[in-house]
């Protein structure tokens, strides 16, 4: 089954996602569950317009880029493993911008 | 929720990344605050019955400075009178923005609010100024003028001191980019609490070993109201790549952070190595290691038409301002200047030579944990 879930950006992340802070996205059946491991490439592969580096580092987001799913932290949820359920809030801030 | 808070059993929100620990909202209010509470004490930053401006950006670190430093003067008594303080730089698209955000600020916080500009401080704004010079080195003007930009804007309210929203990130990024550039003159102090007490306004730092991370959380569970746009004219590289190194080792071991401001706090610079001399500004009378400070060589290039004349080495600058004075108008530095070495003249290699570690015990128990 399809999942709906909706990304967030903020702290200068916005900037690489169309500047825009929010997108309901809708993620295509998949064999195997949709993890955040699954979700940041496609991600990468269809949202990103340009400078994918600047989101990505290897298969993890870049360092500096904090990120939260339903308003916890993704350390405490098991980062890149944690399986997606429909109506998830997955948020990504940015840190590295200037303060 | 599968995590347990570590302190009270609640739903753990974040990790630590000092700690490890999880904890739930609250209880991460509580610990954030506290110890910037005991760093404030800790370094006996304030004293009862002073006026302190906080420097406000709009940004995430120093819009949860003012946050946290109104709530901790409140419940703790400090005592202080709190003013923000803001630096127009003169940037449209940039600056313009976030200084809406420093006014939202003063409204939500109730503080009184102080804007001053380069344009009135020096007769450019930042937009003016790459006009002439282009986006290579408008930042060095950028930088060297907001320093003195703070400074003069507190004199004017007649604060005792300044605090900023430099982070831990920040200050362990800054001990790696000063032994990278070999600046021993400021590897020695960029750890500092409390700096420019003797001849300037004291600035301190309360945020010195609060994560950037937890900053961030703090402003997005409080719902602060920040700015976060890169500025519009070319990020400083150098830094950037500092900044990006401090990220990769922490996301390795967290602690690095701290571990990388300690090693900093801990060396100790060889009596052999020669250290800038600080003086006073022949011309604006503010603190300097030269005879006429850099803003006043940036600003006399720009008024001259010749924006280039403060860029690259010390030496050189001197040279062209003894060139300039031949022909009237600029008084040259005086002799003793000569004697002072300024630490961009030492090579990288000597500066490596000339710096021991300090290889007492550490004294953790001056780190907030």
């Amino acid at each position: 089954m399809a999942l709906r879930i909706c990304l967030e950006f903020s702290g200068g992340a916005e900037l690489l996602f169309n500047k825009t802070k929010k997108h309901e996205v809708t993620l295509p059946v998949c064999e195997k569950d949709w993890t955040i491991g699954s979700l940041l490439p496609w991600m990468r592969e269809t949202m990103l317009k340009e400078r994918p580096e600047l989101f990505m580092q290897g298969n993890t987001v870049r360092p500096g880029i904090l990120v939260l799913i339903n308003d916890s932290d993704w350390e405490l949820m098991g980062e890149l493993d944690y399986s997606i359920k429909e109506n998830d809030r997955i948020i990504f801030i940015s840190t590295l911008h200037g303060g | 929720m599968p995590v347990k808070c570590a302190i009270c059993d609640g739903s753990a929100i974040l990790k630590r990344p000092k700690t490890g620990d999880a904890l739930c909202k609250n209880c991460f209010y509580y610990a954030f605050e506290e110890e910037v509470h005991k760093t404030i004490i800790d370094a006996r930053l304030f004293t009862h019955g002073e006026t302190v401006a906080i420097g406000a950006s709009g940004g995430k670190d120093s819009t949860v400075l003012a946050y946290v430093m109104k709530e901790l003067n409140d419940r703790y008594n400090y005592g202080l009178d709190l003013v923000l303080l803001s630096v127009d730089e003169g940037i449209t698209g940039y600056r313009d923005d976030s200084l809406e955000t420093v006014k939202r600020n003063q409204m939500q916080y109730d503080l009184p609010l102080k804007i001053v500009s380069y344009e009135e401080l020096y007769g450019w704004t930042m937009d003016a100024i790459v006009q002439q010079i282009g986006l290579k080195n408008n930042c060095t003007f950028c930088g060297v003028f907001r320093r003195q930009a703070l400074d003069r804007g507190a004199m004017m309210l007649k604060v005792n001191k300044i605090v900023t929203g430099h982070n831990a990130d920040d200050i362990a990024e800054t001990v790696v980019m000063n032994v990278l550039r070999g600046d021993i003159g400021r590897l020695r102090r960029c750890t500092a609490i409390t700096t420019g007490a003797e001849g300037s306004l004291p600035r301190c730092k309360p945020f010195k070993y609060t994560y950037e991370k937890e900053i961030v959380m703090y402003a997005y569970f409080k719902k602060l109201d920040y700015f976060s746009t890169e500025c519009i004219y070319s990020p400083n590289a150098y830094r950037g790549f500092a900044r990006a190194y401090i990220k990769d080792v922490e996301k390795i071991r967290p602690s690095a952070i701290i571990d990388i401001i300690h090693s900093g706090e801990s060396l100790s610079v060889k009596t052999t190595v020669k250290m800038p001399v600080q003086g006073n500004c022949e011309r604006c009378g503010y603190i300097s290691s030269n005879a006429i400070c850099k803003a006043c060589v940036l600003l006399e290039g720009l008024n001259r038409g010749l924006p280039r004349l403060g860029i690259g080495k010390t030496h050189k600058e001197r040279r062209k301002i003894e060139e300039l004075s031949k022909e009237g108008n600029v008084n040259p530095p005086q002799s003793g200047a000569a004697e002072r070495q300024p630490t961009s003249i030492q090579t990288p290699v000597l500066a490596m030579e000339s710096l021991s570690l300090d290889r007492r015990k550490p004294d953790v128990s001056k780190l907030d944990f």
